[in-house]
């Protein structure tokens, strides 16, 4: 165990372990009203929204810990210090560092120790008052768990020269460690930083007596720390920054030697030591080290001569004085494209003919990003900016090429992607294809809902090398299978790669793969594609690849229907005898505040904004982990954070422009279960254009996996009152669509040979529909059905569906048949009242869609449905008045076999 | 020295496993929670399990005998909802110290009574301080974060109370346990200390949080390693993590503070993750299976269950226990 070495640890969020590795420990200061002059404004005006973001700005710049000071007479410290701490501690970007609690009076620290979780820093206590307050306030430090700052200051007053610092702080050292049993690795000195070069002679070793000090304490005083304020040494410089940086720079490099391991610097008046110029480093080191007795005079004649002679920093641009190569690779692999013209432009004079500019020096930096982006050290993001600076450049390029008429295709294969018919959705797509073209294949993408004849016939003329095919609701299985089949008829030989979110290596060795007797591969992320398309297509190996795919399926598939075999199954009729039982007569049925039909046209998407899950938008990038966190990750967190800033940036574009509409429609109804599995429901009076009569019925799916003792087969006609109680319940249905506008976007930026943003653009609709589905979730929770009307969780806490009440939707795990989609449009009109269409497949257009049920039973709860039998599809078949082999054709992903 | 703080260094010790999911099998109505003595109280009472201490005492010392039975070297009291913050749903805050005590007496007859028949396996009573249902570090208002429905000084005078109660009913040791909130847990060691402080005695507490997510964190927002620093400052038995996640999935959170503490290990999961309706269930065997690679990464010092688990499960992992030595601790003289 390599531990409990006695290290300083604190904690926020997150842990900061001080060992003698560390780098100086730098603490922001300027959520210290002594420290700023608008924190302590921002205070006073009770504005804390903006003093957080000062917290907020420390942190990003790096500040390891935050030091908080509320020490001022117009201000109540102790409210103010509580008020804020609370708020601090609820900005997890700012929590995650530890917390210094600074104040002169002992309640504001004890108050302030009290609503902290982690571990703090107290600053300061010291024997000011004796020894007997001194014990009292360090036993009760150790009991809050806190590590605390001494002051080297004591009942006769606070220490001025070496002797005095280090009779201090081994005085209170002794009394800490001895009498308290406190922590010493938890003890840190602040020996006091005192301005020299005053003029004064008593103040000439006020830096090398510290400096001194501290060596002595950090030598004398085992496991303990050294800390200060370092502005203060150079306060008699104020208003010449050449000098004050260079005094900061000086003291640090010598009081780190000496054993100063934390303090408060501001980062931005730090010169770096070795930068600093001789002469005026001679004479800061003399001042400091007190080396000769006209130093201060020396110092002050130089700083005339330094004052304001400061250099702007330039944006590095010295890249462009490289070879054309290098620039042209750096422009890929940078994703720069603001010069990329002008360096095709040079290349394409420097050679015999144009398309050996794209064969030769956009090929060469390509295939250094996609050697990066093999060996895991670029991400798609990345990718995908770099595809965009190579469309760019072949953009230009082609009509000089096609002058030339001569263009032989020099690509490594053609590749036919579609999203199949039915089908809408295509970011996946999209990356995947972005990505293979960059590795110099050239892609046919026939975009989304496209027909199996299309598919079948472009490949044919094309003359293609591979087939994908991608899709993300269920009916698409079975399109992919009938693509397969038909393929096998026409004798096709080239390989089908399977791709997109419902897909899966078992069905697509289950199901497709047997129907087409050439390869088949199910690809799910970009990076992989291009390695299975090179091997699928490289000369010497590529059959023996073949041979071991179609083995490795047989294989699959095998094991996969052996493991199928073991699970029992209820016939309905038992299954139904099994089903979740609510109390109904105690059950609290909640009567929705507004019955009918509502619309919402054009939602402010600002309002959205806050209730967007992240995690996904970074997962359909292939960046994964959670949000936020996955913005500080050690490996994509740089990618991540890059990427964010991007999509906040387009993100605030189409809200201040307009450019997505926001429509929803949903509505609450009475409803009653009827016949066990069906939701009967009825159209208030009030609802438009609907005569009273008017009856729509949910056909549910009950699980029929034989259960363990006492579990149920749950179906979500369970959640409603049976109509046979006599007791009125009530459902809802919704749809909501962030996607007006998306194709008319993207279709603009890919015209500008901007994949990046196209891509971004689909995938931040989606983020905002699913928002959209949040947030009126929470609407109906709260105001319209308000059966929810005190609820107050946060965006978290929604993402992880802490609510009371279910939201499911057809097609997802609670009711996988995307046909009630059918009912739901029915009841509320959707196509009518907000243009949002079904496609044969049941897909919503635009694809930024999303829609389901509302359940506000408080017992009512998210499942899977899993597999069903035959008797059931029979019995949903007859219930729903359509032919079995319809109803088998859109429940096939969930038979069982 | 305390002879749980040798035979620690000497053996895997097993914690019992879940009180509810126990409770839950015995299908108690109203009337049952209620017995004689709260038949007109004025309130609902079903679900109170903690009241079952003194409407159902026989059942209470039933199940710790059937954990005894399957091989728990310690039984917790059942108190997990012991505070006036947590009572004052059922309106029981006067309650406490009777429900606390006598919780803890019962429990603690169990185990005499098993010490007398096995005396080479001492039994232990750990008395357990749940989270309350209320976080002092976090707004139950999303409209208001720096609003907290709890202060510091609440928690720390209710956890006192409640302490107090277990320690005069006869708890070995105290177990803080499910934390969610450091702060929370941070009130409940503070009471502590001042009553060993006040009463002179030295009582060996147990520290188990909860990692509610994938991510790795405590409610509040803690990774594993900050929330070791955040309660590293009171003398503790051991520290750990129990309920929320399964045995496999609380490995990583393990491992974390396993590298960096001297302080014993404790660890007791929930029987799996909770299927769709909120069942957990991971059979003994698969559960056995999952602590025995925390044995073999000598992991742990404690063992036992949450949420889920029963008797069976507290069996088979102290089969697998058995097999293991615990994961070394420093010699004993460095802790004194």
């Amino acid at each position: 165990m390599e531990n409990e070495k006695r290290y300083l640890k604190l904690s926020g969020l997150e842990p900061l372990v001080i060992t003698p590795e560390s780098n100086f420990i730098n603490v922001g200061e300027r959520t210290n009203v002594a420290g700023s002059r608008k924190f302590l404004r921002l205070i006073k005006e009770e504005n804390f929204e903006e003093a957080l973001t000062i917290a907020r700005h420390q942190v990003e710049g790096g500040a390891q810990i935050i030091d908080i000071n509320m020490d001022d007479g117009l201000i109540d410290g102790k409210e103010a210090m509580v008020k804020f701490l609370n708020l601090v501690v609820a900005e997890p970007d700012i929590s995650r560092v530890p917390i210094m609690i600074d104040s002169s009076k002992w309640e504001i620290i004890e108050a302030g120790l009290q609503v902290v979780q982690g571990k703090c820093v107290v600053n300061s206590i010291s024997l000011k008052e004796g020894e007997t307050e001194f014990l009292r306030q360090a036993k009760l430090i150790k009991r809050y768990g806190a590590a605390v700052i001494i002051m080297a200051f004591d009942e006769v007053g606070q220490a001025d020269n070496y002797e005095r610092r280090i009779e201090i702080a081994k005085r209170s050292y002794d009394i800490l460690v001895n009498k308290v049993h406190f922590p010493p690795e938890d003890i840190i000195f602040d020996l006091n930083i005192f301005p020299v070069a005053t003029g004064m002679d008593e103040h000439k070793r006020n830096a090398i007596d510290f400096i001194e000090a501290t060596r002595w304490v950090r030598e004398n005083l085992p496991h303990c720390s050294v800390s200060g304020g370092v502005s203060n040494v150079s306060f008699s410089f104020r208003g010449n920054d050449v000098v004050r940086e260079a005094m900061h720079s000086v003291f640090l490099y010598h009081a780190i030697q000496a054993g100063m391991n934390m303090g408060i610097v501001n980062p931005t008046m730090l010169e770096v030591y070795d930068d600093i110029p001789k002469d005026l480093l001679e004479r800061v080191e003399d001042v400091m080290l007190d080396r000769r007795d006209d130093a201060t005079e020396r110092l002050l004649d130089f700083a005339e001569t330094v004052k304001g002679t400061r250099e702007e920093k330039k944006v590095d641009l010295s890249w462009r004085e490289e070879p054309l190569q290098d620039r042209i690779t750096r422009a890929l692999v940078k994703g720069i494209d603001a010069y990329i013209l002008e360096d095709i432009e040079e290349a394409r004079q420097a050679v015999a003919k144009p398309i050996e500019v794209i064969e030769g020096h956009l090929m060469i930096g390509m295939n250094v990003v996609g050697d990066l982006f093999g060996s895991g050290k670029m991400f798609l993001p990345q990718v995908v900016k770099s595809a965009r600076v190579m469309k760019k450049a072949v953009a230009y390029l082609l009509p000089y090429i096609e002058a030339e008429k001569d263009h032989v295709s020099s690509s490594n294969g053609k590749i036919l992607m579609a999203t199949v018919k039915g089908d809408v959705h295509d970011i996946g797509k999209n990356i995947v294809s972005v990505v293979l073209a960059c590795n110099n294949y050239e892609i046919i993408d026939l975009g989304v809902m496209v027909p199996p004849e299309k598919i079948i016939d472009t490949a044919k003329e094309e003359n293609v090398d591979v087939i994908g095919l991608s899709g993300l609701i269920t009916p698409s299985l079975d399109e992919m299978v009938f693509l397969a089949k038909e393929m096998q008829r026409q004798n096709f030989k080239v390989p089908l790669l399977i791709g997109g979110a419902t897909t899966s290596k078992a069905h697509t060795a289950v199901k497709i793969d047997p129907e087409y007797g050439q390869t088949v591969v199910h690809v799910n992320d970009a990076s992989r594609a291009v390695t299975v398309v090179g091997d699928l297509l490289q000369k010497e190996r590529k059959d023996a690849y073949k041979i071991k795919l179609k083995e490795e399926y047989k294989i699959f598939r095998e094991g996969f229907s052996k493991r199928q075999r073991v699970k029992e199954y209820l016939s309905i009729e038992e299954a139904r005898k099994n089903k979740f039982k609510i109390d109904w007569k105690a059950s609290e049925i909640v009567k929705p505040k507004q019955l009918g039909i509502q619309l919402i046209e054009n939602l402010d998407l600002e309002i959205l904004k806050e209730y967007i899950d992240w995690t996904p938008f970074f997962r359909s990038w292939e960046l994964h982990g959670r949000f936020p966190d996955i913005l500080k990750d050690g490996v994509v967190g740089k990618q991540a954070s890059e990427l964010f800033e991007d999509a906040q940036q387009l993100l605030q574009k189409i809200i201040s422009e307009k450019l997505l509409k926001a429509k929803g429609i949903f509505g609450l109804f009475e409803a009653n279960t009827i016949n066990n599995d069906d939701i009967e429901l009825y159209f208030p009076p009030l609802s438009r254009e609907v005569s009273e009569e008017k009856r729509g019925i949910f056909r549910t799916l009950r699980q029929q996996s034989k259960k363990a003792e006492g579990r149920p087969n749950i179906a979500l006609a369970d959640f409603i009152a049976p109509k046979d109680s006599g007791l009125k319940d009530y459902i809802g249905c919704f749809c909501v669509s962030a996607g007006f506008g998306t194709q008319e976007l993207a279709a603009k930026f890919e015209k500008e040979h901007d994949d990046y943003n196209s891509i971004m653009v689909k995938a931040l609709a989606d983020r905002l529909a699913e928002a959209f589905a949040e947030y009126l979730h929470k609407e109906v929770r709260t105001k319209h059905w308000g059966y929810a009307a005190n609820e107050n969780l946060s965006n978290e806490e929604l993402i992880a569906e802490t609510y009371k009440g279910i939201r499911p939707a057809p097609g997802y795990p609670a009711c996988p048949d995307h046909l009630e989609k059918k009912t739901i449009w029915e009841v509320l009109q959707v196509n009518e009242n907000i243009g949002v269409t079904l496609t044969e497949s049941l897909a919503m257009w635009p694809a930024a869609s999303v829609s389901g049920y509302y359940f506000g039973n408080p017992e009512a709860r998210y499942f899977g449905l899993g597999k069903i039998s035959e008797d059931q599809v029979a019995d949903f078949a007859q219930r729903k008045n359509i032919s079995l082999t319809e109803a088998t054709q859109w429940l096939q992903p969930n038979i069982a076999e | 020295m305390h002879s749980i703080e040798k035979l620690l260094r000497e053996r895997i010790l097993v914690l019992d496993g879940a009180m509810g999911t126990m409770l839950q099998r015995y299908q108690f109505t109203e009337e049952d929670f209620r017995g004689e003595r709260f038949k007109d109280f004025h309130k609902s009472v079903k679900g109170n399990n903690d009241l079952l201490s003194l409407t159902q005492p026989q059942t209470i010392a039933e199940v710790h005998k059937k954990y005894f039975e399957a091989g728990a070297d310690i039984v917790e009291t059942n108190t997990f909802s012991g505070t006036t913050i947590a009572m004052a749903d059922y309106d029981m805050q006067d309650l406490v110290y009777e429900l606390n005590f006598e919780s803890a007496k019962i429990a603690k007859q169990v185990a005499e009574e098993y010490t007398a028949k096995e005396p080479h396996k001492p039994r232990f009573v750990a008395g357990a301080l749940g989270p309350t249902n209320k976080t002092a570090s976090l707004s139950p208002d999303v409209n208001d974060p720096g609003f907290r429905a709890i202060s510091f000084e609440e928690l720390r005078i209710a956890y006192k109370q409640q302490a107090e109660a277990l320690i005069d009913g006869g708890a070995d040791l105290l177990l803080v346990e499910t934390i969610f909130d450091t702060l929370n847990a941070k009130a409940a060691l503070f009471a502590i200390e001042e009553i060993k402080e006040e009463r002179n005695l030295d009582i060996p507490i147990m520290v188990s949080g909860t990692i509610t997510d994938a991510s790795g964190r405590t409610l509040s927002g803690q990774t594993a390693e900050a929330f070791l620093i955040s309660i590293s400052h009171i003398p503790l038995l051991s520290v750990g993590f129990n309920c929320a996640l399964g045995a496999k999935q609380l490995t990583p959170h393990l491992e974390a503070v396993s590298s960096r503490t001297n302080l014993a290990i404790s660890a007791y999961p929930n029987a799996g993750l909770p299927n769709a309706f909120g069942e957990y269930d991971e059979s003994p065997e698969q559960m056995g299976k999952q602590i025995e690679e925390y044995l073999q990464k000598n992991l742990v010092n404690i063992i036992g269950g949450c949420c889920g688990t029963t008797p069976p499960h507290i069996k088979a992992i102290t089969e697998v226990a058995a097999k293991f030595s615990p994961r070394p601790l420093p010699k004993i003289e460095a802790v004194i």
